[in-house]
């Protein structure tokens, strides 16, 4: 049996570990509530934006437009959202695995990349990292969707990708988070799904249905990317939550167990220095 | 005046900005000043920087701000999916005030490494937040 002092030692450690990873989970609820209250007020603009453009690529039927048609070197670009920081679960894994498992050849994939650890990870396994946006995850702004849309929109009619995809993890609830793997563009009319709903039946377009398409499909990208922003800041954070809760409940059942180590090691040590004490004792008289 | 109502919704990013009936909405787009009733012919048009005026079904007229998106009619129902929506008392004036001044000096410049369209865009933005105070 380890002795009173090591096990002392070794509770004292997980104890200030407890405590650590407990703050974490206070720091990260906070976080996950702000972050869904985020993510549930941005919601219905992505919901209207995706019908609208979806409703409206169904209606015009095969349109011959310089968005929707597929160009240029066969190069995949690859919008990736992970987070900055590291103990939340599998939240990265998750998301990089269906990354390097999508099925995309390595040479032929450009990577745009929104927080460190995805960043990291893929450039160790020699990825290309074509530009990086980690700052923009601590605090996701509108603005910093349309700004990496423009760069990878700019790419894709400069005819350096011609396909881009956003991969980025869905908040369910607290308690799960699902990775996603989208392709943004080219959107082929026959992926569209016709939803039936009467009000947007007839669809003129002023001014020309080209000059809309060409307005609007930046703003669905962006729109995209910063739902998939919001979206994968409340799943990190739901993500680090969990993790955390378990990690301080399996350090109080670790101090639990060497509490009782302890004391048990700490009775042993007080018998036998009793019985030394009385065959001492009768070994004088 | 027993003007038919209809639903309008103001979407943006970050909120629902607008929800309501109302008898007519006056909107700046692309093609021109506009001015929804209810019944519109369905159509799509896209949003440039301006005032939109709401006119409520009590009288009222609420003024906001819409800088950039695109608004879908349809037969029941508009939609406006702006990228950035103020209402007036959201507006800081001064700061408009600077931005006015900024753009036009960009524009009045030219030489050649501006951006036009983007300062244009700055310009109009905040001509429309001037406009918006009385």
């Amino acid at each position: 049996m380890a002795s009173m002092r090591d096990i002392k030692r070794r509770k004292e450690s997980i104890q200030s570990t407890g405590q650590i990873t407990k703050a974490m989970k206070l720091v990260a609820t906070v976080k996950l509530q702000k972050a869904r209250a985020k993510a549930e007020n941005s919601k219905p603009y992505f919901d209207a934006m995706y019908k609208a453009v979806t409703t409206m690529l169904a209606k015009s039927g095969h349109v011959n437009h310089k968005y929707l048609n597929n160009s240029g070197t066969g190069k995949k670009a690859v919008i990736l959202i992970t987070s900055n920081r590291g103990l939340a679960g599998g939240y990265n894994t998750n998301i990089i695995k269906l990354v390097t498992g999508s099925g995309i050849a390595k040479e032929d994939m450009l990577v745009y990349s929104i927080g460190r650890k995805g960043k990291d990870f893929l450039t160790r396994r020699g990825y290309r990292i074509k530009a990086d946006y980690s700052d923009v995850i601590n605090e996701p702004m509108y603005r910093d969707a349309m700004d990496i849309a423009q760069d990878v929109l700019n790419a894709y009619m400069a005819g350096e990708i011609s396909e881009i995809y956003l991969a980025y993890t869905c908040f369910m609830n607290t308690v799960s988070q699902v990775p996603v793997f989208i392709k943004l563009l080219p959107v082929s009319a026959d992926d569209v799904q016709i939803e039936e709903d009467g009000d947007m039946a007839v669809m003129e377009y002023e001014p020309e249905e080209q000059e809309t398409l060409d307005i609007i499909i930046p703003k669905y990208v962006s729109s995209l990317i910063y739902g998939a922003l919001v979206e994968s800041v409340a799943s990190e954070n739901g993500a680090r939550m969990t993790a955390m809760d378990n990690a301080t409940s399996n350090a109080d059942e670790m101090i639990d167990k060497l509490a009782l180590l302890y004391n048990r090691a700490r009775q042993g040590s007080i018998t036998q220095e009793l019985t030394e004490i009385i065959a001492g004792a009768n070994a004088i008289s | 005046m027993a003007d038919k109502l209809f639903e309008l919704r103001i979407i943006t990013p970050d909120r629902p900005f607008y929800e309501g009936n109302v008898r007519m909405v006056e909107l700046n787009t692309s093609e021109g000043q506009i001015g929804v009733y209810a019944d519109h012919a369905p159509v799509a048009m896209i949003l440039s920087p301006g005032v939109a005026r709401i006119h409520e079904e009590d009288g009222t007229v609420k003024e906001a701000a819409l800088h950039s998106g695109f608004l879908e009619i349809g037969k029941k129902s508009v939609m406006v999916l702006a990228e950035i929506a103020e209402w007036p008392d959201e507006i800081d004036f001064n700061r408009a005030e600077e931005a006015r001044i900024r753009a036009e000096r960009r524009l009045a410049s030219r030489d050649g490494e501006i951006d036009i369209a983007r300062a244009e865009f700055a310009l109009k933005k905040a001509l429309t937040r001037i406009e918006l105070k009385h």
